[in-house]
């Protein structure tokens, strides 16, 4: 029965209630959708980031990092790359890559870019360009005049498929190297500066070029799951010869990506907080009143021999109604907005220089992520029944005698 | 065999600066079974005594035993159980509660005593035919009359079989006819179910009613002989 009452209690004004609710929905879905949005943009800076041949884990000979040079890449690789898919849970996937320095030149225009040789069948899962091409068509493995470059790049050097491209870089004799390509297909990426900088060629046409037999530059790793790669490095440290090569997730290799984390995470629960006292006010302020108008009850109710324990629940109650039916809507609001926009996205174009700076694609999905979401339900109705137990103590602690003079 | 006694109790109220002394040295028995009317003008300190009575005040002096039950040996606790389980009260204003139906408002008491839900509606349903208001069980306070509601607030004060019902003014709000009638209710209440009734009144038609009436004046009782 003490629902009952409740339930009926928060309708005897029901414009006020509604006032309530709908702070309450609006307050939990700014703090679900706006939560969503942001995490968005950290999710979409990170899967660039690993979707950049960067991976989740990735494996290199000791000293590429510091000095990325031919000397320092990862000889014979076979049994290293047999060591590391021994090491890998069933949904990963792995890419051994070449991996240089280089300039780009046709008969207009110059450029340094990053040449890399690969096998497209192993690059698919792994990075941007297992995807596929834009336009033209994917380089074939063993190919050796093949290249693919980027959509930025091609414009730039106002050229088009078929045209020829000379790529030059120091060998593995420090000799300097140089081949003509054709361009085969055009790849298009989220960021335009990895349109410029990445040209692909076949690992067989990079190792003819630069001298450097059956080696690689690097392994990378791709997971199912990018909050696994700590664990899947460990366990290929643990595999391998660690003297001999360096093992690395994205966070090491990004060190940015998971500052930006940690910053909107500490920005989220600021966010929370602020939304949170505002709505705090009025929380307050309507259960008073409500408490306020009905002290003669209140009164009446432990004349009767009602604990006071109970008229403070029975005032809880109807706060967690209010929070609960608040929430209800404010969660079913966000979650159809998220929904209805994540399919295509938020079109942020005019901020598009400053999205690229900071590693983002112009072009904005949502994410819920279910901690966002229980972390914002749980601010708005554990926080919203603990202030609302100031009026209802103040209801609790009435006397009768001084609740009958009140009229 | 009493039900109620009151020895030396004093009560001063503070209305601004003024200190108003509502009772002086009340000295009152009052027996088991009794239809008793505390009566008196005005602000001769009945409505504080009935509250002293029902533990709803605490007097500044003196002691008070209802029901065998020493209030000044008793706990917060004690006395809500006690107002729970052994005394009724009907309030001059009714003071239902406007959210429930007629027959919610008498289930409420019993629900807080831990009754089972079918025993409580079964009870519910039986008084408030006897106070004569069957077919009204799920009309809403505001959707009958004050003297209705009255029968109502009888009807809750007795369904828990109390000790002793306390009415303050309980027809002040009604006409004669209505008040009469709940009068002759709250009659056949005190003579069926042996309940004990105080109730304060300066309506002569009530005293009427009354087999015992105990004048107040400036808070003294003049006189607490029985009529009877």
């Amino acid at each position: 029965m003490d629902i009952k009452i409740a339930w009926r209690n928060i309708w005897r004004n029901p414009r006020r209630t509604i006032i309530i609710m709908t702070a309450v929905i609006i307050g939990i879905w700014s703090m679900i959708f706006l939560t969503a949005f942001m995490r968005g943009m950290v999710v979409d800076m990170i899967e660039n980031g690993i979707a950049t041949l960067t991976g989740d884990v990735k494996i290199y000979a000791s000293g590429f990092r510091s000095d990325p040079a031919l000397e320092n890449r990862i000889r014979n690789p076979g049994p290293l790359a047999e060591k590391v898919q021994a090491n890998l849970p069933a949904d990963a996937h792995m890419a051994a890559r070449i991996r240089v320095s280089a300039i780009a030149q046709n008969a207009r225009h110059s450029a340094g870019v990053t040449l890399v040789g690969i096998d497209p069948a192993e690059e698919a899962g792994v990075s941007f360009i297992g995807d596929g091409v834009a336009t033209g068509q994917m380089i074939r493995p063993g190919n050796p005049v093949d290249i693919v470059v980027g959509k930025a790049l091609l414009e730039k050097f106002e050229t088009k498929i078929g045209n020829k491209l000379i790529l030059m870089s120091e060998d593995a004799a420090h000799e300097m190297a140089s081949r003509a390509f054709r361009i085969r297909g055009i790849f298009s990426a989220e960021l335009e500066a990895t349109e410029k900088r990445f040209v692909f060629v076949s690992k067989s046409a990079a190792r003819g070029m630069l001298q450097i037999g059956a080696d690689v530059s690097e392994i990378s790793v791709m997971l199912e799951n990018h909050d696994r790669a700590d664990a899947v490095a460990e366990k290929i440290a643990a595999a391998i010869d660690t003297e001999a090569y360096e093992v690395r997730t994205w966070k090491e290799l990004k060190p940015m990506l998971k500052a930006y984390i940690n910053i909107f995470d500490g920005y989220i629960i600021l966010w929370y907080l602020v939304v949170f006292a505002a709505m705090v006010f009025g929380i307050i302020n309507t259960t008073l009143m409500a408490v306020f108008e009905r002290m003669r009850e209140f009164g009446l109710l432990k004349a009767l021999g009602m604990r006071p324990w109970r008229i403070l629940r029975a005032v809880l109650i109807e706060t967690a109604f209010i929070l609960l039916i608040g929430a209800a809507a404010g969660n079913t609001l966000a979650f159809s907005m998220v929904y209805a926009i994540g399919q295509r996205g938020i079109d942020l174009s005019m901020f598009a220089a400053g999205f690229e700076y900071a590693g983002m694609s112009s072009v904005i999905r949502p994410e819920i992520f279910a901690g966002d979401v229980v972390l914002a339900n749980a601010v708005v109705i554990c926080l919203g029944l603990v202030v609302s137990a100031y009026p209802a103590a103040r209801a609790a602690r009435i006397t009768p005698v001084e609740a009958m003079a009140r009229n | 065999m009493s039900i109620v006694e009151i020895r030396g109790v004093d009560k001063t109220y503070q209305q601004g600066k003024v200190f108003v002394q509502a009772l002086k040295n009340i000295d009152l028995t009052v027996e088991k079974g009794s239809f008793a009317a505390i009566a008196g003008p005005s602000g001769s300190g009945k409505t504080t005594l009935l509250n002293i009575i029902g533990g709803l005040d605490v007097p500044d002096r003196g002691d008070v035993r209802v029901d065998g039950n020493a209030y000044a040996d008793m706990t917060r606790s004690g006395m809500a159980e006690l107002r729970l389980c052994r005394i009724g009260f009907v309030f001059q204003a009714y003071n239902l509660l406007p959210v429930l139906s007629a027959v919610e408002n008498v289930e409420y008491v019993m629900q807080l005593q831990g009754v089972d839900k079918k025993q409580r509606r079964e009870r519910a349903v039986a008084i408030l035919d006897e106070v004569g208001l069957s077919g009204r069980y799920h009309n809403r306070p505001a959707e009958l009359s004050g003297g209705q509601q009255q029968r109502v607030a009888v009807a809750r004060a007795i369904v828990s079989d109390p000790a002793i019902v306390l009415a303050d003014e309980p027809t002040a709000n009604l006409d004669s006819k209505t008040g009469e009638g709940l009068l002759q209710i709250m009659e056949k209440m005190n003579r069926e179910k042996a309940v004990t009734f105080i109730f304060s009144t300066h309506d002569r038609m009530v005293m009427s009613y009354a087999r015992r009436l105990i004048h107040i004046r400036d808070g003294e009782i003049e006189n607490g002989k029985p009529m009877e």
